[in-house]
């Protein structure tokens, strides 16, 4: 493939978001590394949601701008969303369709040549025995597992993950913070969004804290996550 | 407010209070007497709706692909205005159509091609209300699918259906008409001009006030 | 990549469907319905009121078109599987062209049962010149599904866009509506008038092109929030 994109950090820079008279994120500058696990922690609300939609192109910003490596989405095109790898919260998962016929067609969408991808991430999933089921027969648990490995399927540089612990086991979480720590390692740049304080204990290198649509903090990860910041936070 | 926005506001009056002198003047028309006289202020309300759907529709677009806010409160206003000139011309056109046929209604080409385009930016105005956040995005496009489908509209119509005066009226009026008809036009074209401004001004104002509710929350 | 990406999401939508037929199915039971419903209007002593089976024919294609392009945006709202395609690394616009395509083959299948129906209930002689009812039939279809398909993925994340799309679509479409009934009503004279059939068969051409266009070019803007 000729001239990938590919990009080693992303930049959010002086970034608001407002609706109307609802502002979603006031002026908040972020940047991540490759290597990084970026934790967004904060309440419901705060505008986590937000920035990860538009790190992932989805939208753009009311004012300021993102760039990936040193160009903003415009200027690389559609390309660059080959490198950019989405676990929302609504799963984004074909419930007609199978688990393989979900992560064949996003296979086949980014390019992949389809057969082995796919059997890898139902295994990893820990769905190959239910990988010809309907996906709307699965529980939460199960189609978050999916879903995870269906944004990992096209090795993605900037892996944006939203509240991805909802409806798992301890096992499950446990098995995902190590993918994430293997990604990390492998040069990925990672951005995680959780209320959870306690799950991204121990998990992210570095601590954004986000409320009302402000950043209040950005700085490296140290243990007690939830002692340091509960009352930053105002929750859980 | 522009500067200019009050002697425009001036002139436009004087203009509209003089129109119906002027207009009286005017000799009548061969065939309908002094009904025709409606002619001078229906066709103008005409010209002044499709300039107004052209401004709504061209700042649409620059809306739509620069995310321009001015853009989208010029296309808002014009979106509204042409409504309202819609509204007159269909008013003041099957008014002059019971007189002139008979009925109110008979599906004539120029009334129904309008009667369509009213209604498209009514539905502009619709989702700008009902359509939730981001309807400034649903608007722009039908202000842009507005304008295009204009000149189909246009064709469709006309070949369906013609017992409208032709067109080609307007080139050859004799001048004791001409003049009426022209100053008129003028007049109705510095209306749109005034309530674009003073529409766009409320736009502002209303953006004003979003930005003071969110500065207020920092 | 760019047809790739719409052939893939035709394929996936045609996979989707085959499970249970549902959209294809209802939207049929639909169209079939409309006519009826208008039969019982405009039928007086067993006989059609004249020139009405063209009519019935262009709203029956309406009414059950935008049925259809609602249910069919509401599979993608669910999960919300309409971003998970905006993150292809494809052109969005064709996001655009693969759902138009299935939308094309869906209402062209509806077509293919309302055709014959109309003709029988209404003693319409819709067969004296099938190719260019067929070229009428394309170019309605392919009009009204382009802007269709456009309007109905932009409402996906809009309130109240149930009663939007018809609010903001038939306005638009009109022209399309027009230029069928009135070359449809051609071809059901006596003798069918060819020209006046392949003027409006032009028109319809004009209008797919120009809309098509329009469509592809702002469906990116249209879909970024």
């Amino acid at each position: 493939m000729k001239d990938r994109v590919d990009f080693d950090s992303v930049q959010i820079f002086d970034v608001s978001r407002h609706f109307g008279r609802r502002r979603a994120l006031a002026n908040v500058s972020l940047a991540a590394r490759a290597g990084d696990i970026v934790g967004l922690l904060g309440p419901n609300g705060a505008g986590k949601s937000t920035l990860i939609t538009m790190l992932a192109t989805l939208a753009t910003p009311s004012k300021g701008e993102i760039r990936y490596g040193n160009e903003t989405a415009s200027r690389l095109g559609p390309s660059l969303r080959t490198r950019i790898g989405l676990l929302a919260h609504e799963l984004h998962l074909y419930p007609e369709l199978s688990a393989r016929q979900n992560l064949r067609f996003f296979a086949e969408l980014y390019g992949l040549d389809a057969r082995a991808p796919v059997d890898d991430a139902l295994e990893s999933a820990g769905l190959a025995d239910r990988g010809d089921e309907a996906v709307s027969t699965f529980s939460r648990g199960m189609r978050q597992r999916l879903a995870l490995e269906r944004s990992l399927l096209h090795a993605p540089r900037l892996v944006l993950l939203d509240e991805p612990f909802t409806g798992l086991d301890d096992r499950a979480v446990g098995l995902i913070s190590d993918r994430l720590r293997r990604l990390a390692a492998a040069g990925t740049i990672v951005l995680l969004a959780t209320h959870d304080l306690d799950l991204a204990d121990g998990l992210v290198t570095r601590v954004a804290l986000i409320r009302d649509g402000r950043l209040l903090l950005d700085e490296p990860a140290s243990p007690g996550l939830r002692a340091r910041y509960r009352a930053r936070i105002g929750a859980h | 407010m522009r500067k200019v926005f009050g002697p425009l506001a001036a002139l436009t009056g004087l203009m509209f209070v003089a129109s119906p002198f002027i207009v009286a003047r005017a000799p009548f028309e061969s065939s309908m007497g002094i009904v025709s006289k409606i002619f001078y202020f229906h066709v103008p309300s005409w010209f002044a709706m499709f300039t107004a759907i052209a401004i709504c529709g061209g700042a649409s677009l620059i809306h739509l692909f620069r995310n321009n806010p001015r853009a989208d409160r010029i296309a808002e206003a014009a979106g509204e205005i042409a409504v309202v000139f819609g509204l007159m011309g269909l008013v003041t056109g099957p008014l002059w159509g019971r007189k002139a046929w008979g009925v109110w209604w008979i599906w004539d080409a120029k009334l129904t091609i309008a009667l369509l385009l009213e209604m498209t930016f009514i539905s502009g105005i619709m989702v700008r209300k009902y359509g939730g956040p981001g309807s400034d995005k649903l608007a722009a496009a039908v202000g842009i699918f507005g304008l295009a489908v204009t000149p189909f509209v246009y064709e469709a119509v006309n070949i369906w259906r013609t017992i409208h005066p032709l067109t080609s009226v307007v080139p050859t009026l004799p001048q004791r008409m001409a003049v009426p008809f022209w100053f008129c036009v003028t007049a109705y074209m510095l209306l749109l001009v005034v309530l674009l401004m003073l529409r766009v001004n409320l736009g502002k104002r209303q953006a004003a006030l979003d930005e003071l509710y969110l500065a207020y929350e920092d | 990549m760019f047809f790739r990406t719409a052939w893939l999401v035709l394929k996936k939508d045609a996979a989707i469907e085959a499970k249970s037929w549902e959209v294809l199915t209802t939207t049929l039971f639909f169209a079939v319905s409309c006519v009826l419903i208008f039969a019982f209007a405009f039928v007086k002593e067993g006989r059609a009121v004249e020139d009405a089976a063209a009519g019935i024919l262009w709203i029956a294609i309406a009414f059950s078109g935008t049925l259809a392009l609602g249910r069919t945006f509401e599979r993608e709202r669910y999960s919300e599987t309409l971003r998970a395609l905006l993150l292809a690394p494809a052109p969005r616009a064709a996001l655009y062209v693969g759902k138009l395509l299935g939308m094309l083959a869906l209402l062209g299948l509806a077509e293919l049962l309302l055709v014959p129906l109309i003709a029988l209930l209404f003693q319409a002689t819709l067969f004296a010149r099938p190719l260019l009812l067929v070229a009428l039939l394309a170019g309605g279809t392919i009009g009204f599904c382009a802007v269709g398909t456009l309007f109905a993925a932009m409402l996906v994340r809009a309130r109240s866009r149930d009663v939007l799309l018809p609010i903001l679509l038939y306005p638009i479409i009109i022209p399309v509506i027009i230029a069928g009934v009135r070359g449809t009503t051609a071809l059901l004279g006596a003798t069918p008038d060819e020209p006046t059939a392949i003027m409006w068969i032009g028109v319809l051409g004009a209008f797919d092109v120009v809309f098509v266009t329009l469509s592809l070019w702002t469906f990116e803007p249209l879909m970024t929030e």
